[in-house]
């Protein structure tokens, strides 16, 4: 399975998903500058964390106009899967791949610590190998993740299940306290209809190996490539 | 435009003394021009030419067979880790631009030494802070401006280290009356490279293009280095403000990869930053190592305001700007690159043959100096000594005269929600602590532990070979600055044997060390005494245990009307961890295991039995005094080597060192610290029993609180326990069983009574005590 990670101006995860996707994976997988305008030959587009432009207008807001997200729109269009990751899920926000927003952390501060995340669905390319009722063990890193839509939207995403990951305490229940930036419904994660667009505000590739405290994390890319060889094999 | 009379006024002005400037006069064979007063003012402030401390420093060891590049040589030294691999790290100051302006001060601190790295031609991979603030608690009328300035440096570091991704793995934070006005910002920034990767800061092959790169200049940081070496008044709030540099992480994080990338080509002859003294530093400094000529066209600079002098230009402090010397026919690379990166670039000069700094302005010459002379002969001055008044008051304390103290059980009550003791988790939850995928041993243990892998060494020319073996790196800075001023020698000693006890307790073996020596005004005797007693000490103890200083900071002038600061030499160890099942934490483990103290329990021939200058004293009778700990480097050396050698048998569970607030507070945080993710700590306790120490000589307050000095608390587990107990007796480390792991309580017990703490309770105190005083 072949991976493209997104470099922007002062993405800052961009290794370290390349590190999980090569070294902690075994696939294959490169950077893709923001001002190169295909992705032919990838299966999969990973946007990684990062502060995109400074973050100085608004987290993701001008990355969206790269070059790179022309083709990442096609190639979502096309059914390929995509997965933004913290700065990568702003972006994926103000390119209206998904829908609402991401905004200052109820605390008004940048929050670094492990949190609970409990996934909802398994019917995507990015859950299908999480085990049902599986409380996972991931941080976050973010000034900005507060989720924000409207009730009409929250209420949609809801009902088609697009609400993939919620910050949860370590026996699955949704607290106030375990709720890190008070994002609504404590959404940590949402996809989009058609579920082959995926955001997160946790970083699983900093809990993909024991060594570094979790590999919960690893669960989300073991799914992709899972699903990916399923589908390979479905076409052969 | 004109440039002003030089008059002795003006001489003055900057900061120069009239025997420093017939010395000019002498070197130049004639007056200066205004722009060339501006150039020696910055060149020899004491932040660029420690003309203070310079004598001092000789005498710290900074030699060890794995020093690539050593202490001074360059913009930071480099250590061999073995493999072909090395690691650039040092720390420096950014405290008065901090006091003025925390928020930018603290940004532009970790901007500047993130460049130091990656101008050896390094990866940055991780930063670790030492931070010193007024108290943050209590009613007194500064506790407001303590609190805007702590968390305006905690957000500024934030900020810049979070957006150019780059973890901030460790730090300490004091809080003191003596830094109200004064507070310290240090920042340290480790990186990685391949030994054949090393970019040196020097303008070589004549004719070379000088290329100036990153972002515009501007008025920001008008000579700054000179504003850094002079005491703070009332006025530099107002009047400084110019001085302090605005930061943009995001360009630094475009330089930083541009640089890297280029470096790999080969085209690049030499590299500096332009960080103190901006433009003029980096072109004297490059020529003088070289031992060439540079020469450079300002007009060509980049500026971002019109009508700049020629002064501002080269006094300039304006962030993320480096000086690039190409080779001669490869400036199409350079151009290339950092138009890929959408960052400006100019080529203002070339390498020449001189000897001479030349600096041109619409081709008219404004500055013309002997590039050596500027940089490498600024005056020497060997400050008079003398030992302070107060030193005789602090040594005649006695224990005798205190009123009675709360009684234990409040005692270490009150002792953890300390601020100084307090968890820091208010502040690195604010950092990015674990962007690169390397924070092995995040924050909140004794020493920060990252790895490296392939992708923390900066890019090659072709197929980069992979890095096989996985390296593990501790971190820690420390310094008990109230011990520093109670007796600095005995104080600097222990800051490095603390330092190094941490890297101890983490399985790790010292490698280097990097030092900020901030004191106050070096012309007060007294003052200057407090630096040659610190730097003695300092050396001493970094020789035994093998960590040469690899490079640091000065940090001369911090004082504010309020009086002088504690003496504060910040001591940052760098450690290896030979495989990773040696890294070990500071917390419990498991129900049953043992728990033995390493050290001694009491230290009989200390009249002060561990209480002088202890967390005890100052935070619960509101004194600083007496004599700190005896420290006996031998017996701390062979505390460290029998640690290591039972944690690499893999005997010992966890290992914490007993510091501030002595062995209660040590047992209490390996009960409380471990914290699994966010509101979710895991406690777990113990059972300790000290009743073996009788009550007349163990006093129980000395007993509990006491900060006698080479002491490690260890669990392991039960059917490891006589044999640890053994070994470390047959190594002359005493070694004694204290207690059981296990419970929910901390309960111990003394000769004269019981006493148990809920760690529920314990942990409340504290893990939330800064963000209570955060949020009064």
């Amino acid at each position: 399975m072949n991976f493209a990670v997104l470099q922007f101006p002062a993405s800052n995860c961009d290794q370290d998903a390349l590190h999980v996707v090569r070294n902690v994976l075994g696939q294959a997988g490169r950077f893709v500058w923001h001002k190169e305008s295909s992705l032919a030959g990838f299966d999969a587009v990973i946007i990684p964390g990062g502060f995109s432009y400074g973050d100085y207008l608004r987290t993701g807001a001008i990355a969206r106009f790269s070059p790179i997200m022309e083709a990442v729109r096609r190639f979502a269009a096309d059914g390929g899967p995509v997965l933004g990751i913290c700065n990568g899920f702003q972006i994926l926000c103000e390119a209206r791949l998904l829908p609402g927003a991401l905004i200052r952390n109820r605390s008004l501060q940048f929050r670094c610590e492990h949190v609970f995340v409990k996934t909802t669905s398994g019917d995507t390319p990015f859950t299908g190998k999480i085990p049902a009722g599986k409380i996972m063990r991931v941080p976050i890193a973010h000034g900005e993740g507060c989720y924000f839509a409207d009730d009409e939207t929250l209420q949609s995403l809801q009902d088609k299940g697009q609400i993939l990951w919620q910050y949860c305490t370590a026996q699955g229940e949704l607290t106030e306290e375990a709720n890190p930036n008070g994002s609504l419904r404590h959404i940590a994660g949402i996809c989009n209809p058609e579920r082959n667009v995926a955001g997160l505000m946790p970083h699983p590739e900093r809990a993909s190996e024991a060594i570094l405290g979790s590999d919960d994390g690893r669960l989300i890319f073991e799914s992709l490539v899972t699903w990916f060889e399923a589908r390979v094999a479905k076409a052969a | 435009m004109s440039d002003p009379q030089i008059t002795p006024e003006l001489v003055e002005k900057h900061n120069l003394t009239a025997e420093e400037y017939d010395r000019i006069k002498n070197i130049l064979g004639r007056e200066p021009s205004y722009t060339e007063l501006g150039i020696f003012s910055v060149m020899w402030s004491e932040h660029c030419s420690y003309k203070n401390t310079r004598p001092l420093l000789k005498t710290l060891p900074t030699k060890s067979p794995r020093i690539l590049v050593g202490a001074g040589e360059e913009n930071a030294g480099i250590v061999d880790i073995g493999d072909g691999l090395a690691i650039a790290f040092k720390i420096e100051s950014h405290n008065h631009p901090s006091a003025v302006e925390p928020f930018q001060g603290a940004a532009t601190g970790v901007g500047g030494i993130i460049r130091d790295i990656f101008t050896m031609g390094a990866r940055p991979v991780c930063a670790i802070d030492s931070l010193r603030f007024g108290p943050i608690t209590g009613d007194a009328g500064a506790v407001a401006n303590n609190r805007r300035l702590f968390s305006g440096v905690v957000s500024g570091i934030a900020h810049y280290g979070n957006c150019f991704g780059i973890p901030t793995v460790a730090g300490e934070i004091y809080f003191d009356k003596c830094y109200e006005g004064n507070p310290l910002v240090n920042v340290f920034c480790l990186g990685v490279l391949r030994r054949e990767q090393i970019a040196r800061g020097a303008a070589k092959g004549i004719g070379n293009p000088v290329f100036y790169v990153g972002p515009a200049t501007g008025r920001d940081g008008l000579a700054g280095a000179a504003f850094a070496s002079r005491d703070l008044t009332e006025e530099s709030s107002d009047r400084q403000r110019g001085a302090v540099q605005v930061g943009d992480p995001f360009m630094e994080k475009l330089v930083c990869e541009a640089c890297l990338e280029l470096l790999a080509t080969g085209a690049v002859a030499g590299i500096q930053d332009m960080g103190a003294a901006g433009l003029t530093c980096s072109t004297c400094e490059t020529a003088a190592r070289a031992g060439t000529g540079i020469e450079i066209e300002l007009a060509l600079v980049p500026q971002r305001v019109p009508n700049m002098t020629p002064y501002e230009i080269m006094l300039s402090e304006s962030q993320e700007r480096m000086l690039i010397i190409v080779q001669a026919g490869r400036e199409e690379e350079v151009k290339r690159i950092f138009d890929k990166w959408d960052l400006p670039s100019a080529q203002i000069g070339r390498v020449t043959d001189t000897g001479r700094m030349i600096v041109k302005y619409h081709g008219a010459v404004v500055a013309d100096v002997p590039a050596k002379k500027l940089a490498d002969e600024a005056p020497i001055y060997q400050r008079e000594a003398r030992e302070p008044a107060y030193f005789q008051t602090v040594r005649s304390f006695s224990l005798t005269s205190l009123p009675p103290a709360p009684e234990p059980g409040e005692a270490l009550r009150r002792l953890l929600a300390w601020p100084a003791i307090a968890s820091k988790n208010w502040v690195y939850r604010q950092y990015d602590h674990m962007v690169r995928d390397g924070s092995v041993g995040c924050p909140g243990s004794d020493a920060a532990v990252i790895r490296l892998k392939d992708d923390s060494l900066p890019m090659t020319k072709g197929e980069a070979v992979p890095v096989t073996t996985e390296k593990f790196l501790a971190l820690t800075v420390d310094c008990n600055a109230a011990y520093v001023y109670l007796n600095p020698y005995e104080g600097a000693r222990i800051a490095v044997a603390e330092a190094a006890r941490n890297l101890a307790c983490t399985g790790a073996v010292p490698l280097g060390a990097t030092d900020n020596l901030n004191f106050a005004n070096p012309h007060n005797p007294e003052l200057f005494w407090q630096l040659r007693e610190s730097v003695r000490g300092l050396g001493e103890a970094c020789l035994a245990f093998d960590a040469p200083i690899t490079g640091g900071n000065c940090s001369l002038y911090n004082q504010s009307p309020a009086g002088p600061i504690d003496p504060t030499p910040t001591i940052a160890l760098v450690g290896l961890i030979d495989k990773p099942e040696y890294i070990t934490t500071q917390w419990f483990k498991e129900e049953g295991d043992v728990i033995i103290l390493l050290g001694e329990v009491l230290d009989d021939q200390d009249p002060w039995r561990g209480l002088g200058g202890s967390a005890w004293l100052q935070s619960l009778h509101g004194l600083k005094t007496g004599q700190p700990p005896r420290l006996d480097l031998e017996a701390e050396r062979r505390l460290h080597t029998t640690l290591r050698g039972l944690i690499y048998s893999g005997l010992i569970r966890s290992a914490h060192d007993c510091s501030e607030g002595g062995l209660a507070v040590t047992l209490a945080e390996s009960c409380i610290s471990q914290q699994i993710a966010r509101d979710t700590p895991r406690l777990i306790g113990a059972e300790i029993d000290l009743s073996f120490a009788s009550a007349e000589t163990a006093w129980v307050d000395a007993l509990l609180f006491g900060e006698c000095q080479s002491r490690v608390v260890v669990s392991v587990a039960s059917t490891n326990a006589v044999k640890v107990v053994e070994r470390a007796k047959i190594m002359g480390v005493p070694a004694r069983r204290i207690g059981l792991v296990g419970g929910n309580e901390l309960r111990l017990k003394s000769a004269s009574s019981e006493y148990k703490w809920p760690l529920v309770e314990l942990h409340d105190l504290w893990w939330n005590a800064l963000a209570r005083a955060m949020s009064d």
